[in-house]
């Protein structure tokens, strides 16, 4: 059986690891490439980096970082953050990165997304949605939530499937930083609609919320960021619990 | 002893590179027909889509060399894929070594499979010592049916080849370089066959 996967994220600014709260007032919570071994050893199942000040500012130390994540390694990882071409995405792809999240840009410029699927194709082109509950639709937002769109969310992610996106990472800004849980109710539309996998964000503050995230929201993979970083969730103790719900995952004794 | 990653724009292969040198070897990455001909091993990675894979490799002649190749050769992924006769993927022709067809998972699953996933295997070559039910790392849309040249197994949709041997030809459907302890056992055994 194809296991759920555990996705601890890095947030990154300026190569190192921060972590917003409804993505604003960030807190520094450490080097990139540690914190990415940790979570290797602690049985991760993969790993999202995301520049968070990419589409704001230049970051030429992205590449750089990709280089020294991809050595410390062997587990696969995604990199996102301002990519906004095809050669954006070979530059990441070529320094190690197993997959390009991609997010604003592919909002601004849809093609975007049939280019990097045919150049790689879709099984690396992870398309980042952050959408927000308006007075009962979801709105797709850009800009790591700042700006929001006229596109409502189901029409968004059907289009991304057929564009060639391989995964959806969909991010509820009106979950994230509340560590109340997941939007389960609309993850589980999410993958009804779509025969993608979806990755589940923005919520996470139990173990609880991970377990309702599989089975209510019927989600593939689930991304957390602070319950990892602050320690408050601890991998191994996670994936116990899983198990013990009946939820299929990678159990590992491994230290590599 | 050489190693050689036959280099045709197939996406990460940095990845590869690194994790061959956790295990001290240092691989030469070309297209350079003589190279790879003249060398003790070939690792033939892949990703990305069919097509545009074996149209980059009749550019640089590559797909007459390797059916040839009589040292021990491990194709990965797309890599695996290629050693086949043939790909439902835009119904292209592989490079003919294992017969049988590529072929797309069903809409009942989600698709690409991404992900870990079990494998069971013959325990001998490759797969020497390595744990049976282990997790390999997956990510792919098309997939070798089970073939007497099957040498591990996986599960999606029914039960489908994810590794095969040929004589001196390897292919395993997962990544090893991303499949932590067990991947790395996979390439330490494919370095000393």
């Amino acid at each position: 059986m194809l296991t759920k996967r555990i996705i601890p994220c890095l947030d990154i600014k300026d190569g190192r690891t921060v972590k917003g709260v409804n993505f604003v007032n960030l807190r520094d919570a450490g080097d990139p490439v540690e914190l990415a071994k940790r979570y290797t050893m602690e049985g991760a199942d993969e790993l999202v980096f995301l520049d968070i000040s990419a589409t704001e500012q230049k970051r030429k130390t992205l590449s750089d970082l990709v280089l020294r994540v991809a050595g410390a390694l062997n587990i696969p990882f995604t990199v996102g953050g301002g990519v906004s071409s095809v050669s954006d995405a070979k530059k990441l792809l070529r320094n190690g990165a197993d997959k390009i999240a991609v997010n604003s840009a592919a909002v601004r410029t849809p093609d975007l997304i049939n280019k990097l699927s045919k150049s790689f194709g879709n099984q690396c082109v992870v398309v980042a949605v952050d959408a927000k509950n308006i007075n009962g639709r979801w709105m797709v937002h850009l800009v790591g939530g700042k700006v929001p769109t006229h596109i409502e969310l189901k029409d968004w992610v059907i289009e991304v499937e057929q564009r060639g996106a391989g995964e959806i990472l969909f991010t509820s800004m009106d979950h994230d930083g509340t560590k109340n849980g997941f939007a389960n109710q609309t993850l589980a539309e999410l993958s009804f609609l779509v025969n993608i996998p979806i990755i589940a964000s923005g919520g996470a503050g139990t173990t609880d919320h991970f377990v309702d995230a599989f089975k209510i929201g019927k989600a593939d993979a689930v991304l957390a960021a602070s319950v990892f970083h602050y320690g408050e969730i601890k991998i191994p103790d996670l994936k116990k619990k899983l198990k013990q719900e009946n939820i299929e995952i990678r159990i590992t004794n491994e230290n590599s | 002893m050489n190693t050689i990653i036959i280099d045709y724009d197939a996406g990460n292969v940095k990845s590869l590179q690194f994790a061959l040198e956790r295990l001290g070897v240092n691989a030469i990455l070309t297209n350079n027909s003589e190279l790879i001909a003249a060398s003790d091993r070939v690792i033939f990675p892949g990703q990305g889509e069919a097509i545009s894979a074996m149209k980059k490799l009749k550019k640089h002649g590559l797909d007459q060399l390797i059916p040839k190749l009589k040292q021990p050769v491990l194709g990965i992924c797309l890599g695996m894929q290629l050693l086949c006769d043939k790909t439902e993927e835009g119904e292209t022709n592989g490079l003919g070594i294992v017969p049988t067809k590529v072929i797309r998972f069903p809409n009942t699953v989600k698709v690409p499979q991404m992900g870990w996933n079990v494998v069971t295997h013959s325990n001998t070559g490759l797969f020497q010592g390595i744990e049976q039910g282990c997790y390999m790392y997956l990510v792919h849309s098309y997939f070798v049916p089970i073939e007497p040249e099957t040498s591990a197994k996986s599960n999606y949709a029914g039960e489908y080849s994810v590794g095969i041997k040929k004589n001196n030809f390897y292919g395993v459907q997962f990544h090893p370089e991303k499949s932590s302890k067990a991947g790395s056992q996979l390439l330490e055994n494919f370095l000393k066959i």
